[in-house]
């Protein structure tokens, strides 16, 4: 069987994620090997979650972690009598 | 803090904490601090409103930790619990939003075609210390419907399994795959074209196509 780029492009993100079966993932590999468009756009795909994986993407706000603690504080003694 | 990472230990912290060594929570919540925040502000899309429900939710834990079970893992409860006070805040302020809870779903077309390129050089992770490029990356993250945004914040984003993520937003395991890989191709198709100019330059370029 043969597969085209759309059909590739539906497996991406479990392909990536190591989900594809060992038939499927052999039948992208071979498109892959001859098909630029579909390696870049897995690339690139790829390329985006690694990116966004990475803790400087998304940081807290400064003090967050100080006024959350600091709240809970405040809330622990209230509560030491109950 | 090698007390509360694994299971165990984290069940005796628990047992702790109800038996009255209250201190013990600041520990119990920390690494929860960081997805518990970042559920909220992908929920509220307000960082003052995100930071207050944060708070909110960690009190609401704390009240109510002699509630939970054990049956699953602490953090997926205390999301569960963090999407909860987002969602009855949305609720509250449904006139003000813009983009309704359930204006797509699953079923719904979407052009989820990638940006086709003819190459692609890798963006480093180092190129993030440039500022531009985790705004980018941000922006994008912040223009994805709202379905498909907790997704990925969970999955690619806090690094959640499958099975994680679909009990905290409280859906399907084939729903997070099928949301994941939509969200991942509209972040390639809006991303990849603004990306290339971070790729490091070297020899000559490349045809970019579009």
């Amino acid at each position: 069987m043969k597969i085209d780029c759309k059909h590739v492009w539906q497996h991406i993100s479990a392909y990536i994620d190591g989900d594809v079966d060992a038939v499927l993932r052999a039948e992208i590999d071979r498109h892959l090997e001859t098909c630029e468009i579909c390696s870049a756009v897995l690339d690139s795909t790829r390329n985006v979650v690694v990116l966004m994986a990475d803790d400087r993407v998304f940081e807290l706000p400064a003090g967050f972690s100080d006024r959350l603690h600091a709240r809970l504080d405040h809330d622990l003694a209230l509560n030491e009598g109950s | 803090m090698g007390m509360v990472s694994n299971p165990a230990s984290e069940a005796e912290c628990i047992r702790r904490i109800l038996a009255g060594e209250r201190h013990l929570f600041h520990e119990l919540i920390r690494p929860c601090e960081r997805p518990i925040y970042f559920l909220l502000s992908s929920l509220l899309r307000n960082d003052t409103e995100a930071e207050d429900a944060a708070q909110e939710t960690v009190i609401k834990v704390f009240r109510n930790l002699h509630l939970f079970r054990g049956d699953s893992q602490f953090r997926t409860w205390v999301l569960s619990i963090a999407r909860n006070e987002g969602l009855g805040r949305l609720r509250k302020n449904e006139t003000r939003r813009e983009d309704s809870l359930d204006a797509l779903t699953d079923g719904e077309a979407g052009d989820f075609t990638p940006a086709i390129l003819t190459s692609w050089r890798e963006v480093p992770t180092e190129t993030l210390e440039r500022q531009e490029l985790g705004s980018l990356l941000r922006k994008a993250i912040e223009a994805l419907p709202e379905i498909y945004r907790n997704v990925v914040l969970l999955r690619d984003i806090e690094e959640m399994d499958v099975r994680e993520t679909a009990a905290v937003l409280g859906i399907s395991e084939g729903a997070v795959k099928v949301r994941l890989h939509r969200a991942r191709a509209l972040l390639q198709r809006d991303l990849a074209p603004k990306l290339k100019a971070f790729a490091p330059k070297r020899g000559k370029l490349f045809g970019w196509a579009r």
